[in-house]
């Protein structure tokens, strides 16, 4: 197998036996992306300088016997959305298309501080409002598996970056789907950690209440490695939760039994593909059969997910981007005639069209004689939602379902009809809505298209998901295959 | 619930936002049927129920009244389409 191919914990070991240098390592990965990132398209900056010169520094500290972090000298990247002092952060919009952030993000500094190899920003569907990075302003990402296929989104960058074997992992956002979609979409490991676990600071805003950054990664052990580096409580994000420092390189044990996994019925429905569905009973079955049990559950107010995901999030967004005035940062409209009417320019000139219609949706749904009937019901039955979840955890340890309807669909294929693009997040949505954590691991193939299994958990079971995640990749060998590209 | 030109409009200048006219009817069509959508939650009785703003229990998050070192001048102005002696230049509000 090509190093570059390989997973950072594999690495991380050649590293520490001294068979490859950081440099080397980070001059591949460089190397790569200039030759076949023209065909996938999965970034938006890199920076190789300044790269090779913290890779020689990592190598400079291994060479004198320093102890260094898992993730040391491994090059990575981060979605487009995640501050980076320095360093370009566009959110892959015109609106904040030369903007350079005067700080990082509390992950960004804690990847730095375990000497992590930023190689490069990844593209996005705009303000991670999108199902398939087409809604960026400045390229369309390709799936590795298949270049007519999206990557999933919005963190597609991400997946097509880590999946194209260009870095050995990144970091996404998932506010209805966006870590885990793409995950899924392109064959990798995806987790949304729960709400509060990873700090926020620093993720340009989408909707604040669902959003949460995690990691991508080529398997399940590099996913505990990655929330070992990113997890934990931050005074600067008020809703970062304060608990225990788990060590999730812990979770990592090949055995489920005892495990009492439900099946939660309304994710098998209808517009659930009939070979989606056999992938995912499948690895149920075989999840049986190495101890655990399931039993049937349902959750019964998932269908109503999807509705108090778009008014929830669309009156966030509305909310958080009314910061974006051309007065402070970002991109301002040339001409203009009063203040009101710079504001209007430079939104409408900045933002795109996606964009838009959420913002639309958003104040239409908050506006006066409105808010009740829109917002107010989407929280109660966000309640409700949550309660299903509760319910279920207290007779289940886990549950499964798809993580998503179908394979990666082909580029355009949905992009006139925005229903349909949201669609496809109708079994990612009700985990952030519930602030759960979930994780997606690859279960099979379709037709050469990977297939993604979601695992959920209660809050802070991170180390149950990783578990089981773990039990299943390493009964399989999903996880080794790599696109040819 | 069917969204008219008038609605988009009236919403469009509450988001300070503006479109052409081909813009307006298209808006128009795809917030109808994205609203017609969520109407969905029609059917759910929610009498009763307490929305979730939030889903952690965490009230009142506090720091320690302790002072610290704000951002540099330079670095808050670095982004700024038009500093001006250590300002944010706005365009004058007042006629």
């Amino acid at each position: 197998m090509d190093l570059l191919q390989r997973t950072a914990h594999e690495v991380r070991d050649l590293m520490r036996k001294k068979e490859i240098s950081s440099k080397e390592l980070t001059e591949a990965a460089l190397d790569r992306i200039e030759k076949i990132d023209g065909q996938i398209e999965a970034f938006l900056h890199t920076s190789r300088e300044r790269a090779l010169t913290w890779a020689q520094e990592v190598d400079k500290r291994l060479q004198e016997g320093q102890e260094l972090s898992d993730l040391a000298g491994i090059p990575m990247a981060l979605k487009d959305n995640i501050c980076t002092e320095g360093i370009p952060t566009t959110c892959a919009s015109k609106i904040l298309g030369n903007f350079v952030p005067p700080y990082n993000a509390t992950v960004t500094e804690k990847l730095y501080q375990g000497k992590a190899i930023l190689v490069g920003k990844t593209n996005m569907d705009e303000f991670a409002m999108g199902s398939s990075t087409e809604n960026s302003a400045f390229r369309k990402t390709k799936n590795p598996w298949d270049e007519q296929r999206v990557p999933g989104g919005s963190s597609g960058g991400s997946a097509a970056a880590v999946a194209s074997s260009e870095v050995f992992y990144a970091l996404g956002s998932d506010t209805g789907g966006s870590i885990r979609q793409p995950a899924s979409f392109c064959g990798l490991v995806g987790l949304k950690p729960t709400y509060g676990l990873v700090s926020r600071y620093g993720l340009i805003a989408y909707a604040s209440s669902l959003d949460q950054i995690g990691p991508l990664t080529k398997d399940v052990e590099d996913c505990a490695l990655v929330l070992n580096a990113i997890a934990g409580h931050d005074p600067m994000d008020s809703t970062s939760a304060e608990g225990k420092e788990v060590d999730y390189r812990k979770a990592l044990i090949s055995d489920v039994k005892g495990l009492k996994i439900g099946i939660a019925k309304e994710y098998f429905g209808e517009g659930i593909d009939e070979a989606v569905k056999r992938n995912v009973y499948a690895a149920i079955e075989q999840l049986k059969s190495l101890g655990a049990d399931y039993e049937e559950v349902s959750l019964p107010h998932t269908e109503y997910a999807l509705p108090t995901y778009y008014i929830l999030a669309s009156s966030e967004c509305s909310s958080n981007l009314a910061r974006f005035d051309g007065i402070r940062y970002g991109y301002r409209t040339e001409s203009y005639d009063n203040l009101t009417d710079l504001f209007v320019k430079t939104r409408s000139e900045g933002f795109g069209e996606e964009v838009k219609r959420r913002i639309m949706l958003g104040t239409y749904a908050l506006s006066s004689g409105y808010y009740d009937a829109y917002y107010k019901k989407a929280l109660q039955v966000r309640t409700l939602i949550k309660q299903d979840f509760d319910k279920a955890f207290e007779k289940f340890d886990v549950l499964i379902a798809p993580t998503t309807p179908t394979p990666a669909f082909r580029l355009g294929e949905k992009t006139d009809d925005p229903l349909q693009m949201y669609m496809s997040d109708v079994c990612t949505v009700p985990i952030n809505i519930a602030g759960i954590p979930a994780i997606s691991v690859p279960c099979g193939f379709v037709e050469g298209l990977p297939v993604g299994l979601q695992i959920m958990g209660k809050h802070f079971a991170e180390s149950t998901l990783l578990r089981v995640a773990y039990t299943v990749e390493q009964n399989n060998a999903y996880h080794k295959e790599r696109p040819a590209l | 619930m069917t969204i008219s030109i008038k609605d988009v409009e009236q919403v469009a200048n509450l988001a300070r936002l503006s479109f052409t006219k081909q813009e307006k009817q298209d808006f128009a069509e795809k917030l109808t049927a994205i609203v017609g959508y969520i109407e969905k939650l029609n059917e759910v009785n929610v009498e009763g129920v307490e929305p979730t703003y939030h889903v952690l229990p965490l009230l009142n998050v506090l720091r320690k009244d302790e002072v610290q070192p704000s951002m540099e001048r330079e670095k808050v102005l670095a982004n700024a389409p038009d500093p001006q002696q250590g300002c944010f230049k706005v365009p004058k509000i007042m006629e």
